[in-house]
């Protein structure tokens, strides 16, 4: 069964981020590559993806005649999605055990970010028989 | 595409010759990770060779030299580690079979020993879903990999990482004991069946090539019993796939809806799998030992035979259900009964036996219970209780076409209880 493990933040979050040193930037990037490594030799990875900046977010209507209206978003009071991964696992708690894997992640001087990880199944097309 | 050209019948003798091939090669290099990747080599080099300059006369000899060649190859390349092994190798030779020529009773036990090791219960289900459809189904990764929608990537490590399991763990390459086998049956069974299961999928957006996995269940189920003639529970497992499969015609309406057994229409459903279905499992139950795939089987055959929706024989539905119960202690196949229950004594049977699974935490949350009740609720005339048990229920599922399917039970209801709207 799929999942999708989104990481949220807000503004403040990724402001804070940004503002890591060199050695905690690096730490956690390492700590990444190194996860997206074993879920790919685990054979679960199906895809992950890192989003643009909460900055560069709009949020889109469709205006009378369908045209597009873009709105800036305040960043300041919004949970943005930073990032996800999309897993194929064999149980709910093997994708929960992946998320809180990811929670933990060093943060500045490699203390747990301890991020709140959203965890979702993702639906199947399955056509079984129904009454 | 020179595989677009490629015959049906060559690709069929391919993926039948895989196996086989697969067999005589661990036999003589008693390296089953690394013989199933020189097979696979050799089965793509047949795909793309044989469509150009014909099938050979001899294609299993072809498949295995091509194999063979590979395994060489590679054990040259790897002669240096492998000095590094010798005493590991020693040791490993001593256990095995010697390579021998191959008579049909040995390649009818190589098809059993190839199963046996990939669906090894050490193994996940996912991966042992994974290298049986590889190694004995001849697909390629790539079309495994499309049947699971996942990257071709992670379906070569999960391929591969199920091997160095199958090789640490140290199977041997021979028949289990009499005692084992049984356990180890289950285990292949269960993942025939997994296989079977999620055949039923409806594709979503373009039609991309996919394998179509209840066939290659059917194949590999035939395969299983052909190998084990007298094991009644793998002719009842080959029984319910044909059964069920039947009614795939009518399971699904051309958008893609769900179409509910009652609604189907048997007109479409395949009379020659129902034949056969229903051959297979009445030999398997007259022979004695009953077994809950057999058990399944005449259910399904109970529904296949009649011919119209009000002639299904529920008495004996139930009568089945009752048995499959005390044989296994699942709650889905206690709901089933409840359900069978309603059909023969009425809904408020049905509903009473429904609500005392509901303390069964195994199943209490599940969407198929809210399903069941929300059915079983309309039938009994109560039409609030059975729209909302039809929005639980779509509210639990991980299935599109069935919550699509739940939802427009839900909404067929309330627009039938409510007033007719004010003109605006």
């Amino acid at each position: 069964m799929k999942y999708i493990l989104l990481m949220n933040g807000s503004k403040a979050g990724v402001d804070t981020y940004r503002a890591w040193s060199k050695t905690d930037i690096q730490a956690h990037f390492d700590f990444l590559k190194r996860l997206n490594k074993d879920l790919t030799e685990s054979g679960e990875l199906v895809a992950n993806e890192g989003l643009g900046s909460p900055e560069q977010a709009k949020a889109v209507r469709a205006g009378s005649n369908g045209t597009p209206i873009t709105d800036g978003i305040f960043p300041e009071t919004k949970e943005f999605l930073l990032g996800y991964w999309m897993v194929d696992v064999d149980s709910a708690e093997r994708a929960y055990e992946i998320a809180a894997r990811l929670s933990s992640g060093p943060g500045p001087g490699g203390v747990p970010t301890n991020m709140p990880i959203e965890v979702r199944q993702i639906m199947t097309r399955r056509t079984e028989e129904v009454s | 595409m020179t595989e677009t050209m490629f015959s049906a019948d060559a690709e069929h003798l391919l993926r039948e010759l895989a196996p086989q091939v697969l067999g005589t090669v661990v036999r003589r290099f008693h390296d089953f990770a690394s013989a199933e990747d020189a097979v696979q080599e050799a089965l793509l080099a047949a795909a793309l060779q044989w469509p150009r300059e014909g099938v050979p006369e001899n294609p299993r000899g072809w498949l295995i030299q091509v194999a063979i060649r590979r395994m060489t190859d590679q054990v040259r390349s790897d002669a240096a580690r492998k000095r590094r092994e010798e005493a590991a190798a020693n040791e490993m030779e001593s256990v095995a079979i010697p390579a021998a020529e191959l008579g049909a009773n040995e390649e009818r036990d190589d098809t059993l020993i190839l199963l046996f090791m990939c669906c090894h219960p050490s193994l996940s289900p996912s991966s042992a879903i994974a290298l049986t459809l590889r190694a004995i189904g001849g697909l390629t990764t790539a079309e495994i990999a499309n049947a699971f929608f996942v990257p071709e990537a992670t379906m070569a490590q999960r391929i591969s990482r199920a091997k160095q399991s199958i090789k640490s763990s140290g199977v041997p390459f021979r028949l289990p004991s009499r005692e084992k086998r049984s356990e180890l049956l289950r285990t292949v069974m269960h993942v025939l069946y997994l296989i079977f299961n999620e055949g039923y999928t409806s594709s979503s957006g373009p039609q991309i090539q996919r394998p179509e996995l209840a066939k290659e269940a059917i194949r590999l189920a035939r395969m299983l019993h052909k190998s084990l003639p007298d094991e009644t529970e793998a002719a009842g497992l080959l029984a319910l796939m044909l059964l069920t499969d039947a009614r795939r015609n009518a399971r699904t309406s051309p958008d893609g809806e769900l179409i509910p057994l009652s609604k189907q229409d048997r007109t479409v459903w395949d009379q020659a799998e129902i034949s056969e279905g229903v051959a297979l499992v009445t030999s398997a139950l007259s022979k004695g030992a009953i077994g809950p795939y057999q058990l399944q089987a005449a259910i399904a055959a109970v529904h296949d035979e009649a011919a119209r929706s009000e002639d299904t024989d529920w008495p004996q539905i139930l009568a089945l259900y009752d048995l499959l119960k005390r044989m296994s202690d699942n709650p889905m196949v206690a709901l089933n009964y409840a359900v069978a229950a309603a059909m023969v004594f009425g809904p408020a049977k049905g509903l009473a036996l429904i609500e005392e699974l509901g303390s069964d935490s195994r199943v209490a949350g599940h969407h198929r219970l809210d399903a069941a009740r929300a059915h079983l609720e309309e039938m009994a005339g109560n039409f609030k209780a059975a729209t909302d048990h039809y929005r639980i229920a779509a509210s639990r599922t991980t299935s599109v076409p069935e919550r699509d399917y739940l939802l427009a039970q839900a909404a067929r209801l309330s627009d039938a209880q409510a007033p007719s709207s004010p003109e605006p």
